[in-house]
């Protein structure tokens, strides 16, 4: 009875009575949320488009955000003073080095394994993780470093505003990732939906002999998508690297975005974004609420028991397309 | 001219069902056998035996049990770090609690455990499939990895938090602990692994066998013959975390000696997965051939620059092993999809044709 009662009473009596914290904890779920849905998006980009499981992207985000401070630190030391314009130059450049990514995984992974079986596609991309944590430590070495944030014009500092009789937090940072997050967002559905390569996406993504046969470039769609999903990382790369550093251990949050493919499906855009919000939410509440029952550290698999629980409702996740299986 | 089954009848079904019905393959095995268990003990170095072969038939029994699962079944997981620390957690428990039974006894019991956490783990698979089903097991791997960490019951209330692996007897050998002989420790782990695979291929070749690859090809196609998925998937699971916990409990009793909670982390499972994909789904030599490539590759690798006689960082041969590894997976499915076991069928396709090409 009193388990019950510490279970289904006591965090939401916590919550009424002390809504400031809520509110706090709600922020930063949603904030966790963004970074989860980004990740999300990168895998979902590469999924559509080619059927591939792209488990590199955890480790495409470390990369991505090693380069760019490799890069400023070089850039830096070879004598560009101005560390404003070192840093845009070394953005630009990261952003080369992506486009350089995209084309050398199509042209010597996906090229040659094209028709083979999900599950070795899948493994390839395994291989790719291994290839890009050797290639990054070799390069830049294994030590964490502090990402650029100023340099790059990224605010820091925090408004504490009076809600509730208490005090919320909101990091500068965090809103600039929210409102990032929706710009990128937001200029990916107009690139989808407006342009002529989207529409080439959207067709491959739907058919891939269909779309050969009306003459689209599979090849060419390839390295736009993995450019695409490359461009996603970095983004994310720098957002979570603001908030902490630049280490290889990122690459774990990879992970922790899987359970937010599942719930919201393997195709759909709209299902990462409310995906990882809803994950990025629940996982918070549930640590700060729930948590101490059981002894904490439960953020490491409450975000899949929350996407396993959607999931046998619905097997395809919230927004993924109906599975038709036919013998 | 060597490898033909020219002149070889067979003049009962039994001969006809043999598993290995070509008179080659018999003496074939017979001499790795001889290999594993007189020439290996006697002449291997103790680098060899506690460094190479003993965690290489440990890795191939847990990618045996991936193997029943994802190759057989095709039930792709990601879990089986998860499995084998369960059997090990288990075993650990059991002897503790129960120490004056056989520790042999209990590495089976072990299995037993991590067979039935498997079937829990393996209820989703009935709602949902390929990498739905792949991260559905992540929640495995990361809920049990927590409770390895978050309760203290499971190591005995260790200041540690770790597993120490008691000294067991059987007769008066020792079997476990720090005083195990290197020998005794190789011939258990030996004699487990070959018996193992022994019914692992009885139960592939088959009716469950047969279920399984029925359901691996169209799971609908074969609900409508007749078999209930429910029973066919659950039994997967549970085969396989078997196979997988008696590996966990090995490594940790035969091999490392304790462990912790990390020990049983997600890269463990990539690890066997890789030597599953690698060595070929679907086979059971290809579960020795990978675990061996992907065991072996990184020691090679450690091992080159010294031979070479290159002066090089241990931190640098750390990234660049990384990066020869991962190449080498991602060139090993380009050459070949199916995995070794799809070499050696070729190998012994030109073997029974030569000198002729066809």
């Amino acid at each position: 009875m009193d388990l019950l009662y510490k279970i289904f009473l006591d965090p939401f009596v916590q919550m009424g009575s002390a809504p400031d914290l809520l509110l706090q904890t709600l922020w930063e779920g949603l904030v966790g949320g963004v970074l989860y849905a980004l990740i999300a998006l990168g895998f979902v980009l590469i999924f559509k488009a080619s059927g591939v499981f792209n488990f590199a992207q955890g480790i495409m985000v470390v990369f991505a955000a090693l380069t760019l401070v490799g890069l400023f630190a070089l850039l830096t030391r070879v004598g560009v003073s101005n560390a404003h314009l070192a840093a845009f130059a070394a953005l630009g450049l990261t952003v080369v080095v992506m486009l350089g990514l995209a084309i050398a995984v199509e042209k010597l992974v996906l090229r040659p394994l094209v028709n083979q079986p999900d599950i070795i596609l899948f493994m390839a991309t395994f291989g790719l993780t291994y290839v890009l944590i050797g290639l990054g430590e070799l390069i830049f070495g294994g030590e964490p470093k502090v990402m650029i944030t100023n340099e790059l014009f990224l605010p820091r500092g925090a408004w504490d505003l009076e809600i509730f009789g208490g005090f919320v937090t909101f990091q500068h940072i965090d809103i600039a990732a929210a409102i990032i997050a929706s710009l990128m967002v937001a200029g990916l559905a107009v690139f989808f939906s407006k342009t002529r390569i989207g529409r080439a996406l959207r067709a491959v993504a739907d058919s891939h002999k269909a779309a050969l046969s009306v003459g689209i470039s599979l090849e060419q769609i390839w390295v736009i998508v993995w450019f695409a999903s490359g461009l996603v990382a970095l983004v994310t790369g720098i957002m979570w690297a603001a908030r902490s550093d630049v280490s290889f251990a990122l690459q774990i949050i990879a992970l922790r975005a899987l359970p937010v493919l599942i719930l919201g499906g393997f195709t759909s855009i709209p299902g990462a974004i409310v995906g990882g919000l809803i994950i990025g939410v629940g996982e918070k509440l549930g640590e700060f609420y729930w948590g101490p029952l059981l002894g904490g550290g439960i953020e490491s698999w409450l975000a899949y028991f929350i996407a396993l629980v959607f999931l046998l409702f619905r097997p395809q996740g919230l927004f993924g397309e109906k599975i038709i299986e036919r013998v | 001219m060597l490898y033909r089954e020219a002149g070889q009848f067979k003049t009962n079904y039994f001969a006809d069902q043999a598993v290995f019905p070509i008179r080659q393959d018999r003496i074939g095995v017979a001499i790795i056998l001889l290999l594993a268990f007189v020439a290996i003990p006697l002449y291997g170095s103790n680098f060899l035996l506690q460094a190479v072969v003993i965690p290489f038939l440990i890795y191939s029994l847990a990618s045996i049990g991936l193997n029943l699962l994802t190759g057989y079944t095709g039930l792709l997981s990601l879990g089986t770090g998860a499995f084998m620390g369960v059997g090990a957690y288990a075993c650990y428990k059991l002897t503790s609690l129960f120490p004056g039974v056989n520790i042999l006894i209990w590495m089976i019991c072990s299995g037993f455990v991590a067979a039935a956490v498997g079937v829990v783990f393996g209820l989703p698979s009935l709602r949902i499939k390929g990498f739905y089903l792949a991260i559905a097991t992540l929640a495995a791997q990361f809920f049990l990895q927590w409770c390895f960490v978050r309760i203290p019951w499971l190591v005995n209330y260790n200041v540690s938090n770790a597993i120490e692996v008691p000294q067991r007897m059987l007769g008066d050998i020792v079997i476990t602990g720090p005083n195990a002989s290197l020998h005794t420790r190789y011939f258990t782990v030996l004699i487990i692994v070959v018996a193992m695979t022994w019914i692992a291929s009885n139960i592939v070749h088959g009716r469950i066998g047969r279920m399984w690859m029925a359901v691996r090809d169209q799971d609908i196609a074969a609900e409508l013959m007749g078999i209930r998925l429910l029973r066919t998937k659950l039994l997967a699971f549970a085969v396989s975390s078997f196979y997988c916990g008696v590996a966990g409990a090995m490594l940790v009793f035969l091999w490392y000696g304790g462990a912790e909670a990390e020990t049983f982390n997600i890269n463990q499972s990539f690890f066997v997965l890789f030597m599953v994909i690698i060595g070929g789904l679907g086979s059971l030599l290809g579960s020795y051939l990978g675990a061996a490539l992907i065991f072996g590759l990184p020691i090679l690798l450690r091992l080159l620059p010294d031979a070479l006689g290159v002066p090089m960082h241990s931190a640098t041969i750390e990234h660049m092993s990384f990066l020869i590894v991962g190449g080498l997976i991602i060139i090993f499915l380009i050459v070949e999809p199916h995995g070794l076991a799809r070499l050696w069928q070729i190998t012994k396709q030109k073997l029974r044709v030569w000198p002729f090409p066809y």
